[in-house]
């Protein structure tokens, strides 16, 4: 095939898989292997395409052109590629942990879960692959929409309540602020495609530049920098493989896929570097990453808890995507794809608790990790990751990020990252440390490990995890094609 | 026989309606009423095309030639319009069947379509004529049809709506034949092109200015630009879903393409938006529209009522358009009013969808309608989703135009406040969304049946052109580009 059939199938593919698993409805049996099948066939088209762009190609498609001189269109660079990658391959992962969440805890209206999560997917991979910034806003907005009613899956009135706030900062932030911000560019660049070095040309003083990146960093409410966070911690509400996927990986990855996408793209570093319209970013950032660590740290709940600390993971992105450095831009890189594994260990691991023991608090976990070898043995992996201690993927992302910080002798932004560092470990190493060392209360019921597909999933991501300490090659190489060093 | 197009598009339905009170029967009617519509969608299509190049067709009314008879002048910017009317002519009239089966009685169907092919008959003359008092008059046809129309509504309410709407629209009427007459005085001619040519010698003049003012508010109060919108709501609300769904897309459209041709064409932007502070006032109102009657719609008890106040406001974005001035501002507005037209009559059809089983639209009354009626409440979302702008949508489309037109202006306060103001609409139509799926359905909600097939699918169809127009626009905005350039060329 050709990279343009690629990409067009490659975006047609969880499309097609929706249709397919809303017809088979009736047999949960086809329907679960429509979805897997659609995940690996959508990953083996990821995998197909990064041979191209690791080639050095930008393979590119044309959908329509929506009004004169915006167009919907792909095109394909390393950032996306990882991103891409990324959510493709923890789909399949995913999808398997779902069949055993799912029919474990008796969920209703599964059809529609699986479709709304093909859907989330696709637009998933519109985001990765979109050529310009109308197309990127355009499956933002899709992404938003299609995962509200996984949010809201429960249908209680507490679903509904987060519902609203989730539908309301995302689509609200992204219309109030991201919109302006593109309809502002391409009043001043009269263009919103992507381009190396940026297009908003050398001639914007520090105010406009400033003003406008606030508006692209605030407007894109998916990378959940302070104060437009609130949604994170609500879009728990929703069943964990969700919370898993879509608020570890799929969304908020968009989110800040899109703030170094832009940073990058749309007004190049250069550019930002040398006005020096970017230096606020990395204290607001830097206020998110320890106000988010404090946060968690006193959250008993444990998705709570993961949520927060999810918050916190992202704005190292924005931090060291804000710290213009190629070096500190390749960890921004690599830290997409580093928390990705890790997160979603975690939250694997919250939901095999919940499943097996019915457990959602911190205080309750005394003990079960001798109960649940496997699936406390993975969540200390993904702790491992997010403190960014080796052999975890997130070791190696923080490495590049400190040295990217150390670099741009930004002490702020090292110090920063250290103090979280201490901080992550003071929120996560309680929880291991209960788990296996302290004796669990007597009377409690006996229970072994969650089913065997989601130990199977939550293992193979904590693999991974390890893996990409030994073997970063991959994200390596599109990273630094991405940094262009 | 196409050269006769700009006045068979308007005799048509004139003549139909006479004949459809001789057939009676509400069956023969009805296809009266849907072969004329098609007819009248033929011809508007075929007008549409003939002036997409720039081209003006002027038609002589018993081939008296301008400036002395009537003449009907059709350009780029009244084909988009008539284009919009006759297309929602025609699904109104193959959807009005099954829904007024409902709420009207059935000896009363035939006047119903006759009603209907007035009504058509007024507001496609509105946009094709070229003669001022041909305008009064055409505007009075469609306002006495409309009348009667919401009279129709099995609500015994709708009798005080419809008499509300008489005496506004009476007094807005009036006010149009003063603004003709004062024109007429300083000019000497009601031929509108002819008028153009000879406005600027006068234009200084106290009474052409007073002509203006006097057309303003009176063409405002039939589009109901706020304050002049009180009329609007209760007549929306209680008139029969049909008439709901054809007035909410086509009545108030066609009173802004008037208000258009009024300062673009006939006055001159020069005088319009240059002399006088026209714009500013247009935009300070329209801001006041978007902002209050979206804010008014979120505390509405009943779901059409709501919708009805969102009109309101989106009215305001097209009148904003109008008032900043600029080509990108009128693109914007243009296409707003046909996008708008798209996506306000498709949720006024599928409300008439829910009306028809549930037996009224109160928020009481839909409660978990989401589950019993799945494609109606989908549907009813996706043109939510339209009026808030989200992108893939027509909405987005025209709210794209009009932050550009705003950011082109240097006035950025201008586009916050648009998007701002959209803000307002999630938060009505998540109104509807929660009622819909998170209530649980009561004994009575949970017994009923999907909407009939065909009321559903000719409202589909109308939300597929939601979606559509989002993604290609080379119609709806390629059009609104050609109405522009021809509206700020204006006329001779």
């Amino acid at each position: 095939m050709t990279p343009e059939a690629l990409i067009g199938a490659a975006f047609a593919t969880p499309i097609a898989g929706a249709a397919a698993i809303a017809a088979l409805g009736r047999a949960p049996n086809l329907r679960e292997a429509a979805t897997l099948a659609t995940a690996a066939a959508l990953f083996l088209l990821v995998l197909a395409l990064t041979q191209s762009v690791l080639a050095g190609e930008r393979p590119a498609l044309m959908l329509v052109e929506m009004m004169p001189g915006l167009a919907l269109r792909f095109e394909i660079e390393p950032l996306g590629m990882l991103f891409g990658l990324v959510a493709s391959g923890l789909w399949i992962v995913n999808s398997i942990y779902s069949m055993g969440y799912m029919r474990a805890n008796g969920e209703a209206h599964q059809t529609r879960f699986y479709v709304c999560f093909a859907l989330a997917l696709a637009s998933t991979i519109g985001i990765a692959f979109a050529g310009n910034l109308l197309t990127l806003f355009v499956f933002y907005e899709a992404l938003t929409l299609v995962t509200y009613p996984l949010v809201t899956h429960s249908g209680t009135a507490e679903a509904r309540r987060a519902g609203r706030t989730y539908i309301g900062v995302l689509v609200g932030t992204s219309i109030l602020f991201l919109l302006i911000a593109i309809v502002w560019t391409f009043e001043i660049a009269s263009t919103v495609e992507f381009r190396s070095g940026g297009i908003l040309g050398p001639d914007l003083d520090r105010a406009t530049l400033a003003a406008l990146l606030a508006l692209y960093v605030f407007g894109i409410g998916k990378a959940a920098v302070m104060p437009v966070h609130r949604w994170l911690p609500a879009a728990m509400v929703a069943p964990t493989p969700v919370s898993a996927l879509l608020h570890a990986v799929a969304v908020v990855k968009a989110g800040v896929f899109c703030v170094i996408k832009i940073v990058v793209y749309v007004f190049g570093t250069e550019t930002l570097g040398r006005a020096d319209a970017a230096a606020w970013l990395p204290y607001v950032a830097g206020f998110t990453i320890l106000a988010a660590s404090v946060v968690a740290l006193r959250s008993n709940n444990l998705k709570r808890r993961l949520a927060y600390s999810t918050v916190s993971q992202l704005s190292y992105v924005v931090l060291a995507t804000a710290l213009l450095a190629p070096l500190s831009i390749v960890g921004a890189a690599l830290h997409v794809a580093a928390h990705a594994v890790g997160k979603i260990t975690l939250f694997f691991a919250a939901g095999a608790i919940y499943t097996a023991a019915h457990k959602t608090e911190v205080s309750q976990l005394d003990g079960i990790g001798r109960r649940m070898p496997w699936t406390m043995g993975a969540f200390a992996v993904g702790a491992l990751s997010m403190i960014g201690l080796p052999p975890a993927a997130g070791f190696v992302s923080k490495w590049y990020m400190l040295q990217g910080a150390l670099a741009a002798s930004q002490w702020v932004a090292f110090g920063v990252i250290t103090l979280s560092t201490l901080l992550t470990a003071a929120y996560f190493v309680p929880i291991v440390y209960r788990a296996f060392l302290v004796r669990a209360p007597a009377g409690e019921h006996v229970h072994g490990e969650a089913p065997w597909t989601m130990v199977l999933a939550l293992t193979a991501t904590a693999a991974a995890t390890v893996f990409l300490f030994f073997q970063p090659a991959v994200p390596l190489a599109l990273a630094r094609a991405l940094a262009g060093s | 026989m196409t050269s006769h197009f700009p006045i068979l598009q308007v005799v048509l339905p004139l003549l139909a309606a006479p004949v459809m009170v001789l057939a009676r029967r509400a069956g023969i009617t009805w296809l009266i009423a849907v072969a004329m519509s098609a007819a009248v969608l033929g011809m508007a299509g075929w007008l549409f095309v003939q002036t997409g190049a720039g081209e003006t067709i002027s038609y002589a009314i018993g081939s008296w030639p301008p400036p002395w008879g009537i003449e009907y002048r059709i350009d780029a910017a009244n084909a988009y319009v008539m284009l919009l009317v006759a297309a929602i002519g025609l699904l109104v009239a193959l959807y009005s069947r099954a829904s007024i089966a409902a709420e009207i009685p059935a000896d009363q169907h035939y006047l119903f379509y006759t009603m209907f092919a007035l009504c058509l008959t007024g507001l496609l003359g509105m946009a094709a004529t070229g003669d001022a008092f041909n305008l009064f008059v055409f505007l009075e046809i469609a306002s006495l049809s409309t009348y009667v129309l919401i009279a129709l509504g099995r609500d015994r309410r709708a009798l005080v709506a419809a008499y509300q709407y008489l005496i506004t629209g009476t007094i807005g009427a009036s006010f149009i034949v003063i603004g003709v007459g004062l024109a007429y005085l300083e000019t000497g001619t009601l031929n509108l092109a002819d008028m153009a040519t000879r406005l600027p010698d006068v234009s200084d003049q106290r009474s052409v200015r007073a002509a203006l003012a006097f057309l303003t508010v009176g063409v405002s109060l039939k589009l109901a630009l706020f304050p002049l919108h009180l009329w609007l709501p209760n007549a929306y609300t209680y008139a029969p879903s049909a008439v709901a769904a054809f007035l909410a897309a086509t009545a108030t459209k066609v009173a802004v393409y008037v208000l258009m041709r009024l300062y673009y064409s006939v006055f001159g932007a020069k005088l319009v938006f240059e002399e006088l502070a026209v714009g500013r006032v247009l935009i300070a109102l329209s801001l006041a529209a978007m902002v209050i009657a979206s804010a008014v719609a979120i505390f509405q008890r009943d779901v059409k009522r709501m919708f009805a106040y969102s009109s309101i406001a989106q009215v305001g974005y097209i009148t904003l358009g109008i008032g900043i001035a600029s080509e990108t501002g009128l693109i914007a507005g243009i296409v707003h009013l046909f996008n708008h037209a798209l996506t306000k009559g498709a949720i006024f059809m599928l409300l008439g969808c829910i009306a028809l089983r549930a037996g009224g639209v109160g928020f009481d009354r839909i409660a978990g309608i989401g589950r019993v009626m799945p494609l109606t409440s989908f549907g009813i979302v996706i043109g939510g989703l339209s009026l808030i702008g989200v992108p893939g949508t027509a909405g987005f489309v025209s709210k794209w135009y009009l932050v550009v037109a705003a950011l082109e202006q240097g006035a950025l306060w201008l586009a916050v406040l648009v998007v701002a103001s959209s803000l307002l609409a999630i938060v009505y139509v998540w109104r509807f969304v929660e009622a819909a799926y998170f209530n649980a359905p009561s004994a009575h909600i949970a017994a009923l049946k999907e909407a009939p097939a065909g009321m559903l699918a000719l409202s589909w169809v109308m939300i597929a052109a939601c979606i559509y127009f989002g993604l290609d626009t080379r119609l709806t905005l390629g059009g609104a580009t050609d109405a522009a350039g021809a509206l700020m060329r204006g006329w001779p």
